[in-house]
C-alpha cells in the first residue's frame, strides 16, 4: 500500500506540474510538449487502474496523433507567441476569481460530502485487456461503435472542406461579378 | 491501489487547470489544448470509477470520448487554420467581427 501511494504522489506531481506548464508557457510549442508529458502521465495512471488497452490508446491517439496534429498546426501557422496585449482588461482577473471559486466548489464536493466510497477490491485477471474491451465493444456497444465511424467520416470531410483553397471558386465569383458589372 | 478519492482530487485539479487555461490564455491553439486537458481529466475519472465498480463500461466510454476528441481536434484545427488565413492572427481577442 505504501509504495502505491508514493507512486501515485510522484505521478500526480508530474501531471499537475506539466498541466501548469501548459497553462503558463509563453511559447505554444512548450505548451504542447508539456501537454504530451501530461497525457503520458495519465496513461501511466490508466495502467495503474487496470486499463492497459485504454492506456495504450491514450499514448497512440492522444499523445501521438492528436498532439502531432497540434504541433504541426502551431509550426505551420508560426503562431508560437502572441502579443501579450489584452483588449479586455477585466477578463483575466475575472477568470482567476472564477477559477478559484470552481476550485473551492470542488474541494467542498470532494471533502465534505456525506458517505464514503466503498473499498476497492481485486479485479479478475484480464480486466481491461484488449480482448475484454473488444468483446464488450463489439457486442453491447456495436451501434455506438458504428456511429463513431460516421462521426470520424464527417470530421474528415469537414477538415478537408474547411481547409480547401477556394481559388477556382473565387475566380468564378469574380467572373460572375464582372459579367454582372457589364450588364 | 490507492483510494478513489485521490484520483477524484487529481482529476478535479487537472480540470480546473484546464478551465483556467481556457479562460486566461488568448492563443486559440492553447485554448484548444486546455479543452483537451479537461476531456482528459474526465477520462481519468471514468477509468478510476470503472476500476472501483469493476465494470468495463467506463473504459468503453473513454474509448468513445477519445474518438470524439480526435474528430473534434481535426475539425477545430481546420477552423483555426481558416481563421488564421483570413485574419492573419489566432488571438481570440481579434476575432470580434460580431461586436456591435
Amino acid at each position: 500500500m505504501i509504495p502505491d501511494i508514493i507512486l501515485f504522489a510522484i505521478l500526480a506531481v508530474v501531471a499537475v506540474a506539466s498541466a501548469l506548464g501548459m497553462l503558463l508557457s509563453r511559447d505554444a510549442v512548450y505548451s504542447a510538449l508539456n501537454l504530451i508529458l501530461n497525457f503520458a502521465t495519465v496513461a501511466v495512471f490508466y495502467l495503474l487502474l487496470d486499463a492497459p488497452f485504454i492506456a495504450l490508446t491514450q499514448v497512440t491517439v492522444y499523445a501521438g496523433a492528436i498532439m502531432v496534429l497540434f504541433l504541426f498546426v502551431i509550426m505551420l501557422l508560426g503562431a508560437e507567441r502572441l502579443r501579450t496585449k489584452s483588449t479586455l482588461s477585466w477578463q483575466q482577473p475575472a477568470a482567476i476569481i472564477l477559477g478559484i471559486i470552481l476550485l473551492l466548489e470542488a474541494i467542498y464536493v470532494i471533502f465534505f460530502r456525506p458517505g464514503t466510497q466503498p473499498e476497492v477490491g481485486e479485479v479478475a485477471a484480464g480486466f481491461g485487456s484488449p480482448a475484454a474491451v473488444g468483446e464488450l465493444l463489439f457486442n453491447k456497444y456495436l451501434l455506438p461503435f458504428e456511429v463513431t465511424s460516421i462521426l470520424l467520416l464527417a470530421a474528415i470531410v469537414g477538415a478537408i472542406v474547411l481547409t480547401l483553397r477556394r481559388d477556382k471558386s473565387q475566380e468564378a465569383d469574380v467572373e460572375t461579378e464582372n459579367v454582372n458589372g457589364i450588364d | 491501489m490507492v483510494s478513489i478519492d485521490y484520483y477524484l482530487a487529481l482529476s478535479a485539479v487537472l480540470f480546473i487547470i484546464g478551465a483556467m487555461g481556457f479562460l486566461i490564455r488568448r492563443n486559440a491553439i492553447i485554448i484548444f489544448m486546455s479543452v483537451e486537458l479537461m476531456l482528459n481529466s474526465a477520462n481519468l475519472l471514468f477509468i478510476a470509477y470503472a476500476r472501483m465498480y469493476e465494470s468495463l463500461n467506463g473504459q468503453i466510454f473513454v474509448f468513445f470520448v477519445m474518438a470524439v476528441a480526435a474528430a473534434e481536434v481535426a475539425v477545430g484545427l481546420a477552423l483555426i487554420v481558416v481563421i488564421f488565413r483570413t485574419k492573419h492572427s489566432i488571438d481570440v481577442d481579434e476575432i470580434n467581427l460580431l461586436k456591435g
